[in-house]
């Protein structure tokens, strides 16, 4: 299996754990990826309410540049994902800002035809592609004993994206009940995570992170898998100054479910990016897990 | 000698002239076409005067022919043929061109419309010239009756029936008759009591002398046609000897095998291994649920056939193949409850206090798992607020796009039920308010006052993450309130969805073996939507309740009534004709290479050895005409669909591409027809 | 005739049962499509000789649609398979013929689709706009042989395709 692979700037950045543990997750499974050569921003969430026609250009440029040995791109950032699978369709389906993109395209020497590249999320090549009988059997520490909440988000599952229940999905609670986790199917998985919220309103923001951790902790998860660098880092990095501001006392690790399942499969918790979360998520790993084999592989 | 054909144009008010110059098109047919002797177009040739304008000019003229171009023929091919016949002229030599459904109704412009409809007519003044006379045939018409489905809608069609003195089969694929309706309580808007009316027809139906009742069985197989059909039901075994047995239900109460009724008390209640779906079952013979049963699962216990004082139990029992013969065949196959969990944001099966309304149904039901009391699932507790969801699973896109038309009275009936027997406060969830029938509007209003709460808005998700201490506890629906504008959160103890209500999921198969259709949602498909609701395209077979669409119990016994009489004149007339459309094979030029043999699917070829000949039984042979363009030696002629009528109509309907526009009819014989 | 613009002119041949109510349907619904199909009911698609498509063709059609109950929906229960084969034979004498594949289309259409047979006739109509027009007709007035060897043809087909089951 093989596919081009957009890593976007959060991967680089502040979620730079996500993309180490994909890469070490997928080479594990075997499955190969190849960086987009010079890919640039997909514009995050704002673009597009800025200026559209520019805002699909910049995306439109990233799906010209996967090369014809690939017709499926990888995106593991929720809001890059979304992005790119968006533009995409707003191409095939308006030929009137396709004309104008294409020459915005041209003029650095590319072309794109709507539909050529299928964008695809993470989840989705794991779960899907991937599948339930080669993850199984490359699981080497089941995590079991380990009390898991899935977080969807809102990118990855709306609008429709075809792999999923856009309103309550399952397949990443599916994914870890295969590696023997102990799965929360708490209600909110797929509400909003407040996005650039904080940077407006931090009273509406910390509510609405405070409900998911309050929904977590209530049945009784040990730790939050996130999909989407934005989610991980609104509960992670903001969970200090929600307790301040609502006086709750949570204390409780998001960590991005490729490291999770990079656990799962063996991969020492190095190279799997653990330890730059704030709340840490080692301690409860190793103490539910029951073993000082954890991460000891490879 | 030349034929003389008739042509009519029909206006059809404005429905056909508005997009087709129908003047322009009979003047052009008169003028152009060879062998049209009269070319006119009429307001509405299907008006009596129309019909008389054919009948005086076949007579006057003497026609040997007639096109008549207005709607489909599947709408107005009758009427024409019998005015044919009453002035003389065999119905089989009328041909109609559809230039409504097919022209004036699906196209805008109305040059092209014209064109087109030039070219239809054409088409059919070429094809009727080779039309031949046909004499229909007649078939006599079984008495008995075939009604599949005991509900409601089969109910009343068997009883109407076996009243007036014609035999009837009921086939009902649960071990008793009743339907849906025997598991409600009260009925909207009168709340009278569901079991209180529904039981007495049931048992009426089980004694009666003309009524043959076949519970737990289904239907197999339907061959033949209207008039003679021949049907094989399997008469799953009950592992009790029917005649055998009293119905004293010592066996049940013996039973020690316990397990979830999902089907009578739709998961509510329990029942035995061996059981009667509800004490006032009909008929009163219990049946063995092998899946369940102790003896099937380890070969012990027999405790029902030690205890039995008649010696019904029978553990070997095997299906049965039953084979019936009947005129007609009436489908009440009903409908079957959305599942509730293909919308997950509303909780069904994830949390415990969120019923369907089937599940509400048996709890407010005295005779059902709780004797009526309204309490959650703990068992005791009764709820001090009750939500109501309408439309789950209708008028939503992803599931069905229909409106179900019973939920909204349903749930005002369950509301008003939680407001006499608790004091809990009720929501009710509704896009629109549908209320369309005699008193229904009268019942809302009566809620209104009862304190009932309305929300107008769709549900968008009903939740335990309690965001605030009073939500702790509750099941909390969060909704748009859309007369207020603004997103509401409900905190309450209860919650029920008003499932959609879907077709039997195998009503396309059970629909194939009669050789009925579905429309995209299931539902069988009608003759006409709005003047021939219970016949189907398929003669003798006839549609009566829910299996055609959603509708409330009042339609559903209009309906079964309505195909009953149906049944009830086809009987009375004691002959039904069928269409003389069917092939034949001129032996003298057969070569008796049995190709065509395999190309009927009814077996309606047979091969004479002796003569080596194929040849084929008229009175099997449906018309399909496939044999007829399989004959390598081009030997089968298909009555009514002949390869000449057929070229013919090619060759008119072209008439524009292989002639100039303005030439002469006479230039048509020059072109090569390649009739066989 | 002005050369104006090219209007194909297309036979449809359409099942009793199924398609030809589809057309109806489209019609009650004033489901509106391109005019440029004449319809002719037949009994089953399994009655349309492969002839009378060649047929069509050599009268001047430009294009030719097939329509029939959805494989498993027939009327006669299993007579749209049959149909089903015979085009796939018409086409490949069609393709040795040089006629093009999609001036001939096989369409399912249910009595209730009457958008979806609104939608194929639409679409057929298009295909065969853009290939142009056939100007078979014309061929045979040039060459009147032509017309028996194409009738030779459908007959040495007709034999070969109703093998046996």
């Amino acid at each position: 299996m093989k596919y081009a692979y957009y890593p976007g700037c959060s991967l680089e950045a502040g979620s730079a754990a996500y993309d180490k543990s994909v890469r070490a997750v997928l080479d594990q499974l075997g499955v190969e990826l190849d960086e987009l050569n010079d890919w640039n921003c997909c514009g995050a969430t704002e673009y597009f309410s800025q200026n559209e026609l520019v805002a699909t250009s910049v995306i439109a440029r990233n799906l010209a540049l996967v090369d014809s040995e690939h017709d499926q791109l990888v995106a593991p950032c929720a809001a890059c994902f979304l992005n790119l699978k968006k533009t995409d369709k707003l191409l095939a389906e308006h030929p009137a800002m396709k004309c104008q993109v294409d020459a915005a395209l041209a003029a650095g020497g590319l072309s794109y035809k709507p539909g050529r590249v299928h964008v695809r999320h993470l989840l989705d090549i794991l779960y899907t592609d991937v599948g339930p009988e080669a993850i199984k059997a490359k699981v080497v520490q089941p995590l079991s004993g380990l009390r898991v909440a899935p977080y969807y988000g809102c990118q990855i599952v709306r609008p429709l994206n075809g792999f999923d229940n856009p309103e309550y999905p399952m397949k990443l609670d599916e994914m870890f009940e295969w590696l023997g986790a102990e799965v929360v199917d708490y209600p909110v998985k797929a509400h909003c995570c407040g996005g650039h919220m904080t940077q407006i309103s931090e009273p509406e923001a910390f509510e609405l992170i405070r409900r998911l951790l309050q929904s977590a902790d209530e049945y009784k998860a040990d730790v939050i898998l996130c999909m989407c660098p934005m989610c991980q880092l609104n509960l992670d990095a903001y969970q200090g100054r929600v307790n301040g501001h609502f006086g709750t006392s949570f204390k409780l690790p998001i960590v991005f479910f490729t490291q999770l399942l990079g656990v799962a499969l063996g991969i020492d918790m190095k190279k799997l990016g653990f330890g730059k979360e704030l709340v840490s998520a080692e301690p409860v790993i190793r103490s539910k897990l029951d073993g000082s084999s954890v991460g000891a592989g490879t | 000698m030349a034929e003389k054909v008739g042509v009519y144009v029909c206006h059809c008010g404005s429905n056909i002239a508005g997009k087709v110059d129908v003047e322009d098109v009979a003047k052009w047919a008169g003028e152009n076409v060879k062998d049209v002797a009269v070319s006119r177009d009429y307001k509405f040739m299907c008006s009596s005067l129309g019909q008389k304008l054919v009948e005086d000019d076949i007579k006057e003229h003497g026609l040997t022919r007639v096109v008549v171009a207005a709607c489909s023929p599947h709408l107005h091919e009758k009427t024409f043929r019998r005015a044919c016949s009453n002035a003389g002229l065999n119905p089989y030599l009328m041909e109609m061109t559809n230039i409504r459904e097919h022209c004036s109704w699906v196209h805008k412009d109305r040059a092209a419309a014209t064109e087109k409809a030039r070219a239809l007519v054409s088409a059919s003044i070429e094809r009727v010239k080779f039309q031949e006379p046909l004499e229909p045939m007649f078939v006599d018409v079984n008495r008995a009756t075939l009604v599949i489905g005991g509900g409601i809608a089969g109910l009343q069609a068997t009883l109407e029936l076996a009243d007036a003195g014609y035999p009837v089969y009921l086939v009902e694929r649960q071990p008793s008759i009743g339907g849906h309706m025997a598991q409600f309580d009260k009925t909207f808007p009168t709340l009278d009591c569901s079991a209180c009316i529904l039981t007495p027809k049931m048992s009426e139906v089980g004694q009666h002398e003309n009524v043959t009742l076949l519970t737990y069985a289904e239907l197999e197989e339907v061959s033949g046609s209207v008039g003679s059909f021949k049907v094989k039901i399997r008469q799953k075994a009950r592992h009790v000897v029917f005649d055998d047995c009293t119905g004293c239900g010592i066996c049940v109460e013996k039973c020690p095998r316990k397990v979830l009724d999902t089907e009578f008390e739709a998961g509510m209640g329990n029942r035995k291994a061996i059981y009667m779906p509800f004490p006032q079952a009909v008929p009163r013979v219990p049946v063995i649920d092998t899946e369940s049963c102790i003896w099937f699962e380890r070969q012990k216990c027999r405790a029902c056939e030690k205890l039995c004082p008649t010696n019904a139990i029978d553990f070997d029992q095997q299906d049965e193949l039953i084979d019936i013969e009947v005129g007609n065949i009436i489908m009440a196959t009903g409908w079957e409850p959305f599942d509730t969990r293909k919308i997950p944001q509303y909780g069904y099966g994830r949390l415990a206090n969120v019923y369907t309304s089937l599940e509400f149904e048996r709890l407010c039901n005295a005779a059902g798992p709780t004797n009526g009391k309204i309490v959650l699932r703990d068992g005791k507790t009764e709820p001090k607020s009750v939500a109501i969801v309408h439309c789950v699973g209708s008028r939503d896109e992803r599931h069905n796009p229909y409106c179900s038309g019973v939920c909204c009275m349903a749930a005002l009936k369950l509301g008003h039920l939680v407001v006499e027997k608790t004091d809990a406060e009720v929501y009710s969830f509704y896009i629109d308010m549908r209320t369309n029938q005699k008193n229904y509007e009268e019942f809302y209003q009566r809620l209104l006052g009862e304190g009932m709460r309305f929300v107008r808005g769709k549900v968008a998700e009903v939740t335990d993450a309690a965001r605030k201490p009073s939500e702790q506890g509750k099941l909390i629906v969060q909704c748009e309130d859309t007369l207020v504008g603004r997103q509401q959160r409900y905190p309450v103890d209860m919650v029920i969805l008003m499932g959609a209500i879907e077709p039997q999921r195998d009503a396309r198969e059970m629909g194939l073996k009669c050789g009925i259709s579905c429309s995209m949602d299931g539902w069988y498909t009608e003759r006409h939507p709005k003047l021939d609701p219970v016949a189907t395209m398929t003669d003798g077979i006839f549609v009566a309740g829910t299996c055609q669409g959603p509708k409330d119990i009042p339609a559903s016994v209009a309906q079964g009534a309505a195909a009953a009489a149906r049944v009830s004149g086809m009987i009375t007339k004691g002959k039904v004709m069928i269409e003389p459309i069917v092939a034949k094979i001129d032996e003298e030029g057969c070569s008796g290479c049995r190709i065509c043999n395999n190309m009927c699917p009814y077996n309606a070829i047979e091969y004479d050895a002796e003569a080596q000949v194929s040849r084929v039984i008229t009175a099997l042979c449906k018309g399909c005409g496939t044999c007829v363009s399989a004959c390598p030696a081009g030997v089968i002629s298909g009555a009514h669909f002949s390869d000449r009528q057929i070229f013919a109509q090619i060759q008119g309907a072209l008439w524009d591409a292989w002639q100039p526009q303005d030439a002469a009819s006479q230039d048509a014989e020059t072109v090569p027809v390649s009739a066989p | 005739m002005s050369e104006q613009k090219f209007e194909p002119k297309i036979v449809g041949f359409l099942c009793n049962w199924c398609s030809y109510r589809a057309a109806d349907l489209a019609g009650s619904a004033r489901i509106q499509h391109a005019p440029n199909v004449r319809i002719i009911r037949v009994m089953c698609s399994g009655r349309v000789d492969p002839s009378f498509v060649l047929k069509a063709l050599a009268m001047g059609a430009d294009g030719v649609m097939i329509a029939g109950c959805h494989p498993g929906e027939c009327h006669y229960l299993e007579q749209n398979y049959k149909a089903m084969r015979r085009f796939g034979m018409l086409q490949h004498t069609l393709r040795g013929l040089g006629v093009e594949e999609k001036r001939v289309q096989l369409v399912w259409a249910s009595a209730a689709e009457g958008q979806r047979l609104a939608e194929a006739i639409d679409q057929l109509v298009a295909d065969v706009r853009e290939l142009g027009p056939l100007h078979w007709a014309g061929n045979w007035e040039e060459n009147g042989e032509r017309l028996q060897a194409l009738e030779d043809i459908v007959h040495e087909h007709q034999e070969a395709m109703e093998v046996t089951a």
